[in-house]
């Protein structure tokens, strides 16, 4: 490309790429962003408090779990840890997120804001020379938009639904069990997907009402302890099964 | 249902939190790719995070009373038998919450859900 054909009609490009890049998950973000905003409107609140879910805390699963939490009126604390705990993985993102080619502060600061497991997976499958700041941009202000349309769309349909009509939650469940097989498959690995079982199951005996929190913060203690028990020896981050 | 300040107050800390957790690695990014503590969680954490999610939505689900959580065992092996087959999380996730809402629709119509 060089710069003599235009800046206009590099970005322009760049935008077409970015719809383009963004259309498969578009088709997952918009009736799953539907699905959230049935539960918003059928969970009791009102319609407008879908965007505002969806811009204030602008990550799917927590927006979910946000609805169960606020309805049983959970403390702020609670409420900050979980989201600590079931958000940490965006640390982790940021790691490989390529927001050095995004420019200007602003813009930086939205890349860094609208990070969701979405705009980190599809800007970490492009080749370095694609990766220009109006196509990184345009994937994480259209991820938002198909979610957040989608979300409106949802609560306002969701309110025509006839009562009988429910269990669009279970979008929720299915959700996570979809994303731990995917991480299950990531890590390769057995012992950690069986520790997390026994970590739910304890926390929802011994901490009932506060069972997440518990369960995640048993979980992060048992890895620190299977970490320390590995030895040094092993390379981190490349685990072999228990053989 | 809380009031309208309320909610507003935990959506803005949850967003707070979610924010600085996708901030803070660009501030500190070289201790964090070094640490092999961190590298150990960024490959376990995420796995046995959604395990638990998943475990936590499906908590209240009543096992003694009808209809004693058929309609969340067929939507969730729906669920899982079509990601371990076509691996569309999009697919998965439609047709078992369509499974679903079918399924409560049909067996608990009337209100039995408390």
């Amino acid at each position: 490309m060089g710069t003599a054909t235009g800046r206009d009609a590099g970005r322009r490009g760049d935008r077409r790429a970015a719809v383009r890049d963004t259309i498969g998950v578009g088709l997952g973000l918009f009736p799953i962003g539907m699905a959230f905003g049935v539960l918003v409107v059928q969970s009791g609140f009102a319609w407008w408090w879908t965007p505002l879910f969806s811009v204030l805390v602008y990550a799917g699963s927590m927006e979910f779990l946000m609805v169960g939490l606020i309805s049983a009126a959970t403390p702020l604390a609670s409420i900050a840890a979980t989201t600590f705990l079931v958000n940490s993985r965006h640390l982790f993102y940021a790691l490989s997120f390529p927001r050095h080619r995004v420019d200007g502060r602003l813009g930086r600061a939205y890349a860094t804001y609208a990070l969701t497991d979405e705009a980190y997976a599809l800007t970490a499958t492009l080749p370095e020379p694609e990766l220009t700041s109006t196509r990184i941009l345009a994937i994480q202000v259209l991820c938002q938009a198909y979610w957040v349309t989608g979300g409106i769309v949802g609560a306002l349909s969701g309110r025509a639904l006839p009562e009988s009509i429910r269990g669009f939650g279970f979008a929720l469940v299915a959700l996570f069990a979809v994303l731990a097989l995917d991480a299950i498959r990531a890590a390769r690995d057995v012992p950690t997907p069986l520790l997390a079982v026994g970590c739910a199951l304890a926390a929802a005996r011994i901490a009932h009402e506060r069972m997440l929190v518990v369960a995640l913060g048993l979980l992060v203690v048992v890895l620190l302890v299977r970490h320390r028990t590995r030895g040094p020896g092993a390379p981190p981050g490349d685990v072999v099964p228990d053989a | 249902m809380p009031e309208g300040p309320a909610i507003l107050a935990s959506l803005l800390v949850a967003g707070a939190v979610t924010v600085a957790l996708r901030a803070v690695p660009f501030v500190v990014i070289e201790p964090l790719r070094r640490s092999s503590v961190i590298r150990f969680l960024g490959l376990h954490l995420p796995a046995g995070i959604m395990v638990i999610l998943t475990i936590y939505t499906l908590q209240d689900v009543p096992l003694r009373s009808w209809p004693h959580a058929l309609p969340e065992v067929v939507a969730l092996t729906v669920t899982v038998a079509l990601h371990l087959w076509r691996r569309s999380a999009v697919l998965s996730i439609l047709a078992g919450t369509a499974t679903y809402v079918v399924l409560t629709s049909w067996l608990v119509s009337g209100g039995a859900i408390g």
